[in-house]
């Protein structure tokens, strides 16, 4: 997908600027883009190491577990299916913590566990996802981080007065996104079992 | 609104304060075990360099070629309705699709219009509360070979429009 938008990008832009008479501008943005992107990366380069290294500490010292802990109310509530103590739970406990305090590097891995869990505990067809594996994937693409690492980085790195202001909006924001997938997720789930019955 | 400035400046200094202590306590070997970690994030930055740059290149030359704008200019009745500014709409769009791709976008927003600006805030916000969609997707299900995902499509795209929605409004709010 990415191959197409991205020469989409670049021959639709030689073709508008030579029909809009801005060819010179756009071979200065190509050799500029390029700069910039070796520059950000620099900036990302010390603060999302500085993340990383405090995640592993997190890792190591078990206070993930911690945090397991206090999502429990709320997994129970959204997968009332699985058993409390089931390897399944626990991975999928494990995953939302990991994304909760931004560890993508642990956080994929314990998510493909789960998945491999609920794989083995459904009785759905084979290649098709049952309702707790589709629930889990809505989840991790709608998930909440306490410290947005990255885009404090950027904030800092263009000289924001105070990069961290975003935080409190960006919870409140992925809240919201979190509250509306689980919902809709529900709300696909029974109106598949109605199909069903009917 | 003054209460939620002094949070936002005390939570990261609270969180790496009990991240330390509490693996003092546990007895880990901080300083080695940050120092491994810092290694994986350098990795991963060293990692999506390429991507960046290619991105950059290509929404830098989409930028200056004007078409940016006459597709602004074409959707801007349906971006009015939904109080979105145009010049967020290329993030809108990359968003669930790839995560580098994002981080260019965002950090040409933020250069270009300041990080403190409207724009610079939406765009922050957008970044920060939405994830890459399509790659979590792909990534769970082929792992154990799903290959009909039922309504997932759809429920994690109306998750990622309310967060595309709600990071304007909230920033407008907040600002207000």
């Amino acid at each position: 997908m990415m191959n197409y938008i991205w020469a989409g990008l670049i021959l639709i832009s030689i073709v508008v600027g030579t029909l809009t008479g801005r060819i010179d501008a756009i071979t200065n943005a190509a050799i500029q883009g390029a700069g910039t992107a070796v520059t950000t990366a620099i900036t990302l380069l010390g603060i999302m190491s500085l993340w990383s290294g405090l995640m592993n500490i997190v890792q190591q010292s078990g206070l993930i577990k911690f945090f397991a802990t206090l999502l429990q109310p709320l997994t129970k509530l959204i997968f009332p299916k699985i058993p409390q103590k089931s390897p399944a739970m626990n991975a999928i406990v494990m995953n939302m913590s990991a994304n909760l305090l931004g560890m993508s590097n642990a956080a994929t891995p314990l998510g493909l566990l789960a998945m491999n869990e609920l794989a083995k505990i459904s009785n759905r067809r084979l290649g098709v996802a049952s309702d707790d594996m589709a629930m889990f994937v809505v989840i991790n693409t709608a998930s909440i981080q306490l410290i947005p690492a990255t885009i404090i980085a950027i904030r800092q790195a263009a000289g924001s007065a105070n990069p961290y202001q975003v935080i409190i909006p960006i919870w409140i924001c992925s809240l919201s996104a979190l509250i509306v997938g689980v919902c809709a997720a529900k709300f696909f789930q029974n109106m598949g079992r109605n199909l069903w019955k009917s | 609104m003054e209460i939620l400035n002094v949070i936002s400046i005390y939570i990261v200094p609270f969180m790496i304060f009990i991240i330390i202590a509490h693996g003092i306590i546990r007895r880990v070997d901080v300083f080695s075990s940050f120092q491994k970690g810092a290694k994986n994030g350098l990795e991963t930055v060293v990692q999506i360099l390429p991507a960046l740059l290619a991105i950059f290149v290509g929404i830098s030359m989409f930028r200056a070629s004007g078409t940016l704008d006459i597709i602004a200019n074409f959707m801007s009745p349906i971006l009015n309705f939904l109080h979105l500014p145009a010049e967020v709409l290329p993030l809108a769009l990359m968003r669930p699709i790839s995560g580098s791709a994002s981080v260019a976008i965002v950090s040409d927003l933020i250069n270009t219009h300041g990080a403190d600006s409207i724009i610079g805030r939406i765009s922050s916000v957008m970044m920060g509360s939405t994830e890459t969609t399509f790659y979590t997707l792909a990534v769970y299900f082929s792992s154990i070979g799903v290959h009909d995902s039922r309504w997932t499509v759809k429920a994690a795209l109306l998750a990622d429009l309310t967060g595309i929605l709600a990071s304007t409004w909230i920033v407008n709010f907040f600002s207000a």
